[in-house]
This record gives structure tokens, sequence and C-alpha cells, in this order.
């Protein structure tokens, strides 16, 4: 019975109850990083480090944080741990870090942390906060693949930098630079919403 | 010029939702209705108006490369120092308004605290501190833009949702859906601003 609960917490973020086309949190980035695969990828992994380690340290404080103070205290904890992260992707991964610019500092306010946090880390024990951190890190992480992909394959013909359309251009094949644009994104998530509510039914708002 | 450049900028060339993206979650949640939806976009502009200078003197007097001792360099600090600033600030504003302007708080109240965790805040801090202003009417002149432009933008889109309400949608494509397409599609009506030429 605990078992299946345990696996409940981490399977389901993945789809059935996605932080980004379900709960709606993290919209802002998963938007923004998304017209190349690899920044993408980067974040994703960015995202799901800090969302892990964030619900085990919140989760080992959760009582002794005054409710009061407690979104303060949250605060702190993510942003020592966006530094860790912004400093280790300076060193190691210098490109992709210039690439996302403000975005790896922006993860501080990205409603996924906060969301989960307030929902799952304070009632839960540090093992299975861990579990949802990362379940939800690595639902995140999926739409970004999904959308940095399409955007990336159909927009500029490559996949992590390599040409994978070139060979079609000789046939009249053309890059639709409308996937490189900030409006693509938006569009292919309500498609990505459209498909998983008509899969899921009870997922579908009555307004 | 320079500061009507600085505000046509910030405001349509640069949209906080319809091409940086800041701020989406809260925009999404609270779009339904013109009413709130200008309610928290005037809460927005508010609060971005006051933390965004208050960010800019932190960074210029305290974080920057030697700014207090020669040789030292803060800006690693930059994130903690920023959301710090604009938790406390948020909170002072909240207890403000409530003391003196209860009818204010009525109409911004619930949407006061919230706007810690707003993306655009933060992001508007963020985006300052890379684009190097040279004094502080600079930087109140860009937060006044960008929450501007966030407060049009949701009111657009908010009087959008309402008249979807009358619309036949199919199903799955109803609320969430539907709001993503539309935004994207008020992204590309955005595109055309990218064409002004500043001096």
């Amino acid at each position: 019975m605990a078992a299946e609960k345990k696996q409940g917490v981490f399977t389901g973020p993945l789809w059935q109850n996605n932080p980004i086309v379900v709960q709606v949190l993290g919209i802002c980035s998963s938007l923004a990083v998304t017209t190349q695969v690899k920044p993408a990828l980067v974040m994703g992994i960015s995202l799901t480090v800090v969302l892990a380690f964030s619900n085990v340290f919140i989760s080992l404080l959760r009582n002794t944080i005054p409710n009061r103070i407690r979104i303060i205290v949250q605060l702190v904890v993510v942003a020592a741990l966006v530094i860790l992260v912004n400093e280790i992707l300076k060193a190691y991964v210098f490109e992709v870090s210039k690439q996302l610019s403000v975005y790896v500092g922006l993860i501080i306010t990205n409603c996924i942390l906060m969301g989960r946090l307030e929902a799952f880390a304070l009632g839960n024990k540090p093992w299975p906060a861990f579990l949802d951190g990362l379940g939800n890190g690595l639902g995140y992480a999926l739409i970004l693949l999904i959308v940095s992909v399409l955007r990336e394959l159909l927009g500029s013909g490559t996949l992590l930098g390599y040409n994978l359309l070139g060979w079609a251009e000789q046939y009249g094949y053309m890059n639709c630079g409308f996937f490189v644009m900030p409006a693509a994104a938006l569009i292919i998530i309500g498609c990505i919403i459209w498909y998983q509510r008509a899969k899921n039914p009870e997922l579908q708002e009555q307004a | 010029m320079e500061y009507l450049n600085i505000f046509i900028k910030a405001a349509f060339i640069d949209n906080m939702i319809f091409t940086l993206f800041l701020g989406m979650c809260s925009f999404l949640a609270v779009s339904k209705t013109v009413k709130t939806a200008v309610g928290l976009g005037a809460a927005v502009t508010f609060v971005q108006v006051i933390t965004l200078p208050v960010n800019y003197l932190l960074n210029k007097y305290i974080l920057a490369p030697n700014a207090i001792v020669e040789g030292v360099d803060l800006s690693f600090l930059t994130f903690i120092m920023f959301i710090a600033v604009i938790a406390a600030i948020v909170q002072i504003v909240e207890m403000v308004v409530e003391k003196f302007f209860p009818a204010l708080y009525g109409s911004l109240g619930i949407f006061l605290p919230l706007i810690a965790v707003n993306c655009a805040i933060l992001g508007g801090s963020l985006f300052m501190q890379q684009k190097e202003f040279s004094n502080v009417l600079q930087a109140i002149v860009y937060a006044l833009g960008t929450g501007l432009g966030w407060l049009f933008a949701i009111a657009c889109v908010a009087a959008i949702r309402e008249r979807l309400s009358y619309s036949n949608i199919p199903a799955p494509l109803k609320g969430l859906g539907i709001t993503f397409i539309v935004t994207g599609l008020m992204a590309m009506a955005f595109l055309c601003f990218s064409g002004i030429k500043l001096a």
C-alpha cells in the first residue's frame, strides 16, 4: 500500500497530473527557453534538481518553520539552491547559461516550486517529498523536451545543433520561421493541452 | 526622448507577457474577468515601480563589482538579495495599503501576497541588471513601462476570455487550452511592434 502510494507520488506528475499542462504551474520559463533543445534540457534538469532538494529541505524543516514566515523561508532555501545551480552552470556550460540568461534566476519564482512546497513538502516526510520533487521536475522537463524538439526541428531544421533537414532543401523544403517565434510556444502547449484533455476527459473544464 | 524610448520598448516591444513570458502563471489564473485582471495588473505595476528602483540602487551600490570594497564582487548574491527585497517590500506595501487606503486594499488585497512570487517582478529586476541604466529615473520609467505593458496585456486577454464564454469551443480545448492559443495569437499580433525603430 505504502509502496504503491509512493509510486503514484513519483509517476503521477509525469503525465496524469503534469505540473505544466494540468496544474498550470511554471509556464513562464517553459515558454521562453524552448527555442532549442539544449537549453531546454539544461533548464529541465536544473529545475528538477532545485525542486527535489528544496522539497527535501523544507520537508525536514516543516515542523520548525513558523507558519507566518514560511513563504520567506521557502524563498531563501530556493534562492540559495538556485545560486548554486547558476554557479555550476556558469562553470561547466557557459554558452547555455548565457542563452538561458535571467531564466535560471527565475526558477526562484517558478510557481512549480512554491506550489509543490506549499502543497506537498510542508505536510510530508523527506523521502516522499524528494520523489514528488523528482516527479514534478521530470514532468516539467518532459513538456519542455516535447515543445523544444518541435520548435527546433520545424523552426531551424536541427536537433541539438545537428542539421537534420538540410537534405530536404533541394526539394523545396523551407524551415518555418514561425516556430522560432514566442507565439509558437504558446500554441504548441495549447495543442498539447488539447490532446491531453481529449485523452483524459475527467480533466476537461465545465466552463 | 530617451525616457520615452525606454518606456515604449518596455511596454510594447519587449512586452512582459507576449514576448518575454513573465508572470504567465498568475496571468492565466486571474484573466477570467476584466475587473479582477485590471486589479492584479494595477497591483503588479504598483509593486514593480517600488521594487525595481530599490533593486537598482542595491545593485549599483552594493552588488556590482568593486561597489563597496575594491576588488570584491558580490554579484553572486543577486538572486537572494533581490527576492528578499521583493518579499519584504510586498509585505510592507500590503501593511501600508491596509492601514491607510482600506478601499484600495479591498480591491487589491488578495492579489498583493501573490505578487511576491510573480516572475514579472523578479524578471523585471533581473533584466534591469542586464540593461545597465545610468540613473534611477530610467529604472523607474522602465518599471512603469513593464508594469503598464503587463496590465495592458492581461486586460486585453481577459476581455477576449469574457467573450469566449459565449462561443462553442470543443470540450477538451475549453478553459486553459483555448487561453493558450488566444495568447499565442495575441503574441503574434504584438510581433508587429518589433518593427518599431527607436531613434
